[in-house]
């Protein structure tokens, strides 16, 4: 019978020094599968945590097992796992259909079968027109792209991507997200690093949020928003009697903070407790014929979790 | 970018088996063999094994002269021993192979690349013995051209005698010889210029003082010459090179002694480039 950890990838307790730096220090963690985002400014340890994941580098304490398999028995290991790392380096000399082709026969695959895998990885991410072509000349989105392929070729059920969306254009970022999207549908697990905070809110079911080599929060975004008490969620309600509305929020304690829009359309409330709001709210329409527009959560994304929790002062990347 | 639009339900390459080993080791080694011959790197590879070719190509026109009669072949012979020795053995071999295997793996972290063979599912172990073989081809055939070529333009400038004496002659046992020294040069200095590249951050400065040490083998102790790879290639040589008055005399070792003992070294040196890569760990950044 399947054990969960067979399903999980699984942090137990790992710390990483380089020396005397740290590089993450103390993360558990259990990551089902789906899309993982990894969150945070330089230096907060996302790339090392990918390293540690596909045993790139060993951690110095504590352990880590992806699908319960270990990086050390890499023959297990790297069928279940692909990983497209930040490194824009090729061996030199290979055209982007020879790079694919000569690493999937180091696995093992036949010529024909490393042929065929390697066409199907080309035509995933529409490289199929420069395969022929030096990945030397590549344009860096081209490059970005024949990574990923590198590292979907084989059919890992695990993907980790180290910023794969970098280097690419917007229509090929929006190609990219619903790949993974059908991907993470498929039953994979897919670990991505990126900087780009809306489309990682987009894209993830869950975030991974890094500081300083910590794990500072993780979860769905709108769980850990939730779990953030010190500070009141955000809500800009548009309706016809701001007024009204203002009056009946204080009735609440978890209401601190109510502000009418300057256009006199609008009402701005900062509350603890938003589920208590919400049928407030449903009260004010009920028993004032309310006239709302629209509720809009104003602070209930990763990027305002992102500044609440590691703060403007750290560039996300 | 597309989506899927047939499945490829291939079967995975059964693992642990040695065929599969096999076919990794046959991958690898047309990758590396490739990067040898055709990398910007190979570029010193072939200027090193051509000097001698050249040098000798110079010469043989003024050798020829000066000992163009058949009873010179023997003076021929003992210039070789000297010049295969002291030039192609000691010098061109040595730095040829430490400069292809010291990149083996050394190269790769230089220009990042090392991890895609990290993250495939393919044992370190295989990757060391695939790398390892492809230096061996290509120092292989690159230094055997250097020394056939070597010998060939020596023994044309003593005409139809020397070519007879290179073709059907002793001459020709001898010319087998040294390629035979060549081949276990590359076997052997392959091996630890292969760890070399795995254990230092600069490889260059250990390969000197490698160099060196072998270098200085005729000023050693007996116990002490055994632990290098020239002792064991100057006991193969079919004309004897004298040392000069400072060697320490050691009894030349056996050829049924000498070649396993350099084949048990070269498998005990690559162990330990096995043991050395299963620990380590890709941070380009701190290279």
């Amino acid at each position: 019978m399947d054990k969960l950890s067979d399903h999980l990838i699984v942090f137990e307790d790992v710390s990483k020094f380089y020396g005397e730096i740290l590089g993450v220090n103390r993360v558990t963690l259990s990551i089902e599968p789906g899309i993982t985002s990894l969150v945070g400014p330089n230096g907060s340890g996302k790339t090392t945590l990918m390293n540690l994941m596909t045993g790139l580098i060993q951690p110095t304490r504590g352990r880590v097992t992806v699908l319960d398999y270990r990086a050390d028995h890499p023959e297990l290991f790297f069928r279940k796992v692909g990983y497209c790392s930040q490194f824009d380096s090729f061996p030199a000399g290979l055209t982007g259909f020879e790079f694919i082709r000569s690493y999937l026969l180091v696995h093992g695959y036949t010529k024909q079968q490393a042929q065929d895998l390697a066409w199907r990885a080309l035509h995933r991410v529409d490289l199929i027109e420069a395969a022929h072509r030096k990945v030397a000349a590549y344009s860096k989105g081209m490059r970005q792209r024949i990574r990923l392929a590198q590292a979907i070729a084989h059919g890992p059920s695990v993907m980790i991507l180290d910023e794969p969306l970098n280097g690419l254009d917007p229509m090929a970022r929006s190609e990219t997200i619903r790949l993974f999207r059908q991907l993470a549908a498929e039953g994979l697990h897919l670990i991505i690093s990126s900087h780009i905070l809306h489309e990682v809110d987009m894209m993830s079911d869950r975030v991974i949020l890094l500081n300083n080599g910590y794990v500072v929060a993780e979860g769905d975004i709108r769980g850990v928003r939730d779990e953030m008490e010190e500070h009141p969620m955000q809500i800009l309600i548009r309706c016809d009697r701001p007024g009204v509305l203002a009056a009946r929020v204080f009735e609440q304690d978890s209401v601190v903070e109510a502000r009418i829009h300057k256009d006199r359309h609008g009402l701005f409330i900062k509350t603890r407790d938003a589920d208590a709001f919400y049928l407030l709210l449903n009260r004010v329409v009920l028993d004032d014929g309310l006239n709302v527009e629209s509720v809009s959560p104003v602070d209930d994304n990763l990027d305002a979790v992102y500044q609440y929790l590691i703060g403007s002062s750290g560039e996300a990347a | 970018m597309s989506t899927p639009t047939e499945a490829l339900n291939f079967e995975a390459p059964q693992m642990g088996s040695r065929a599969l080993w096999l076919r990794q080791v046959g991958a690898i080694l047309r990758l590396e063999v490739r990067k040898n011959f055709m990398g910007k790197r190979a570029i010193l590879l072939y200027l090193i094994a051509a000097f001698p070719v050249l040098l000798m190509a110079a010469l043989s026109v003024e050798l020829g002269s000066r000992v163009g009669s058949p009873g010179n072949i023997g003076e021929a012979n003992i210039i070789f021993a000297n010049l295969y020795e002291g030039l192609i053995l000691r010098t061109i071999v040595f730095f040829g192979c430490a400069w292809t295997f010291m990149n083996l793996f050394r190269g790769e972290v230089v220009d990042r690349s090392l991890h895609y063979y990290f993250l495939a599912p393919v044992r370190r172990e295989v990757l060391v013995f695939g790398k390892y073989f492809s230096g061996i081809v290509a120092t292989m055939i690159l230094f055997t051209i250097t020394t056939a070529g070597s010998l060939m333009f020596l023994y044309i400038g003593l005409g139809s005698s020397g070519m007879g004496y290179l073709g059907n002659g002793p001459g020709k046992g001898q010319a087998l010889a040294y390629l035979g020294i060549t081949w276990l040069a590359c076997v052997g200095y392959g091996a630890v210029f292969l760890v070399i590249g795995l254990f230092f951050r600069n490889p260059m400065i250990p390969a000197l003082l490698a160099y060196g040490w072998e270098f200085i083998n005729f000023l050693l102790p007996p116990v002490l010459k055994k632990i290098s790879v020239i002792h064991y290639l100057h006991s193969l040589a079919p004309v004897p090179v004298p040392e000069g008055p400072f060697a320490m005399v050691a009894e030349p070792t056996p050829a049924y002694l000498s070649i396993p003992g350099l084949l048990i070294f070269t498998a005990v040196v690559l162990a330990l480039a096995s043991y050395r890569i299963r620990r380590m760990q890709i941070t380009y950044g701190g290279e």
